[in-house]
């Protein structure tokens, strides 16, 4: 077998008849596409659906201004604040998996993959039905309150005024829920990877040499899930960078973030070459990201 | 070797189950302050439950554990007066060797120049001086056994556990690591319990042994009594080669007792057995404590042995199947009443192996004490 690999890298035919498919796919349908925007970055409306390429930086000028840039700030402020709570909520979870009876886990990582099989429309309407002024939560919370009224009557103290419903929905605080929710999944499953691979026997060490289990967790467990909490940091933060869906249904007036902006654009200001400028500029905060992110990678290999 | 009496280790009425599986059945032993104690026992036999079950890893079901006469029931893995090598090592692939060692000292709060200190003294006793700075991953298994041995010692425990120490070692490596072993202990005077499957590492290392069958003692007994004297046919079997017979119990007085073995014919011997008369008994009898030579002509093969001394037992057979081992050559002999017995015979000159072939006639004899009578 070793050496059916050798020939195969040896003997260039057979490869180029294997590649060109895929890379001829790839140029016609990613390159080519994202090249035309690019190019458009850099003209301006010359009619309703004309656009020229004069090569002027107007666009990427007006994207830096404060208006627009205070939008990507915030977006990437709205991301790293989601992803924090995702790897907040998410180690927990990824732990009780790992330390599962296994016959529990293929359950436990289907009930956690089973959302990516719900069209996120549907489940986004989903939890807003759920966060609505009438929906459960409300209802939820206002028969703790009702129930904490009658309690006060029942021990002879003033009940407490009618329950006003909370708005949690068309805000900041719905568009984190949300973005959490939606991007739950994708911390857990490479935490959970790397937690799968740590030699149990490693946290046993470490108690019998008498570090409890939150300095064992500290100095052993979170070292040693290093790589699966930085690939669930990548996989939620590039995405929920880019999240159009989650503020455009659940956020409020004040809670959109840069992929609406990006949207705004294509469609109703039909603006398409600062669009494209704002698309671009996004897509380099994400290469910057993950080339931070190998750089540390290498790093850590050099140092090895 | 200091020999003291006080049990450092007490194991009481210990039951273990896992659903329905009994790991370890009522088992009750003492393991002795400053000996090598070895819990042998085929895979699957409970001994590195016992040995996790002392580590605090698992709890007992049932029973209670005492270590240096404190009740451990209720005390956590991170509290208990000993100190685990685990079979894997794990060592922390992602701190360096002084990092390792020295994890422990820091956890309890030691100050650093006495972590410094007391670092360079355990990587010296395990012989791994000049490697500080390596990573675990740079390093050979038996390096990292010495990392894991070292972070242990360092703690300085009441008793140190291992868990199959020497299983992952190559042969060679093995044997140096036994000898290392049992000087080590004796050096730093910990109690040692060992859990091991191999009884050349237990016969070698061990004060005293614990074979464990199917969640329970088989026997406990030094080394030497654990090989001459086995208490069952477990035991017999276990440790070391052996050849076992069925018979019947035919003469039992104080001072000569023969079994009347349908496969082998009567085995007498020059001791009483104190067993019923008639009752179903297996003989014991170890390869090497057979003698082996051409049978009728009285040619002795070996300097002092006739076709069977006085007092020998006699046996005749056919030579089926050789194995030369080097140091020894092993034979499958067919006895005339068609059952099989192994014999093994040392190669004292360079020509022995060429004494004996395939197909040859051979008489067998052993010393009338050197047969063991098994009751269960």
């Amino acid at each position: 077998m070793a050496g059916a690999l050798q020939d195969w890298k040896l003997q260039k035919k057979p490869f180029v008849a294997i590649a060109t498919a895929p890379v001829f796919w790839l140029i016609l349908f990613f390159v080519a596409p994202m090249a035309i925007v690019w190019l458009y970055s850099f003209g301006q409306n010359a009619g309703p659906a004309d656009i020229d390429i004069s090569g002027t930086l107007d666009n990427y000028k007006r994207a830096t201004e404060w208006l627009y840039l205070s939008i990507f700030l915030k977006s990437f402020a709205v991301a790293a604040l989601t992803t924090l709570i995702c790897l907040i909520v998410g180690f927990p979870v990824a732990m009780a998996i790992t330390f599962a009876a296994p016959k529990w886990r293929p359950w436990m990582l289907l009930g956690i993959m089973l959302p990516f099989w719900t069209n996120l429309l549907i489940r986004t309407y989903a939890l807003m039905a759920l966060m609505g002024t009438n929906g459960y939560m409300n209802k939820g919370l206002g028969g703790l309150w009702e129930g904490a009224s009658w309690f006060r009557t029942l021990v002879g103290m003033q009940p407490l005024e009618a329950w006003t419903p909370v708005q949690l929905l068309y805000n900041n605080f719905a568009v984190v829920l949300g973005l959490v929710y939606v991007h739950l999944p994708f911390m857990v499953l490479p935490l959970y990877s790397a937690l799968d691979r740590l030699d149990k026997s490693l946290i046993e060490a470490s108690l019998d040499l008498g570090a409890g289990h939150f300095k064992t967790f500290m100095k052993v467990v979170v070292p040693l899930a290093a790589p699966g909490i930085v690939a669930g940091v990548m996989i939620t933060l590039i995405p929920a960078l880019g999240a159009y869906l989650t503020p455009d249904l659940m956020g409020g007036t004040d809670s959109q973030m840069i992929a609406n902006v990006i949207e705004r654009q294509f469609k109703r200001a039909n603006d398409w070459p600062f669009g494209a400028a704002l698309s671009f500029l996004l897509i380099y905060a994400m290469f910057i990201l993950i080339a931070l992110q190998s750089m540390r990678a290498n790093k850590v290999k050099e140092a090895r | 070797m200091t020999e003291t009496k006080q049990p450092i280790i007490q194991i009481r009425n210990v039951s273990k189950r896992f659903g329905k599986v009994t790991a370890v059945d009522n088992v009750s032993l003492d393991i002795l302050a400053g000996e090598f104690f070895v819990l042998l026992g085929p895979s699957g036999c409970g001994k590195t439950t016992l040995l996790r079950m002392i580590a605090g890893f698992e709890m007992p079901t049932e029973g209670q554990i005492i270590i240096d006469g404190q009740d451990m029931s209720l005390v956590p893995p991170n509290k208990r007066p000993v100190n685990m090598v685990f079979q894997s090592y794990a060592v922390f692939p992602h701190m360096n060797v002084t990092d390792n060692v020295g994890y422990g000292l820091r956890i309890a709060g030691v100050g650093k120049a006495e972590i410094r200190e007391r670092v360079q003294e355990a990587l010296e006793l395990v012989k791994l001086g000049g490697f500080e700075d390596r990573m675990p991953d740079q390093m050979s298994g038996g390096q990292r056994q010495r990392v894991a041995l070292a972070r242990s010692l360092v703690m300085r425990p009441k008793v140190l556990l291992l868990d199959e120490p020497l299983s992952a070692l190559d042969a060679k490596l093995r044997a140096q690591m036994q000898f290392e072993l049992s000087e080590l202990q004796e050096k730093v005077g910990i109690t040692f319990v060992t859990v091991t499957h191999d009884q050349d590492e237990a016969l070698s290392m061990a004060c005293r042994i614990a074979v464990v069958n199917k969640g329970e003692i088989a026997q406990l007994a030094p080394p030497s009594d654990l090989y001459e004297y086995p208490a069952n046919r477990f035991v017999a079997d276990f440790v070391g080669s052996v050849n076992i017979f069925e018979g019947k119990l035919t003469l039992d007085e104080p001072d000569r007792a023969a079994v009347e073995c349908p496969g082998l014919g009567k085995v007498y011997l020059n001791h009483g057995v104190t067993g019923p008369h008639g009752a179903d008994v297996w003989v014991a009898l170890r390869p090497e404590k057979i003698y082996l030579h051409v049978p009728g002509e009285g040619k002795a093969i070996r300097a002092a042995a006739q076709d069977a001394p006085e007092g020998h037992n006699l046996a005749r057979g056919t030579i089926k199947g050789m194995s030369y081992l080097g140091d020894i050559t092993l034979y499958e002999i067919q006895l005339e009443g068609g059952q099989m017995i192994r014999v093994s015979r040392p190669n004292l000159s360079r020509h022995d192996q060429e004494d004996f072939t395939w197909d040859d006639k051979v008489s067998m004899h052993w010393r009338a004490d050197s047969p063991v009578v098994l009751l269960s």
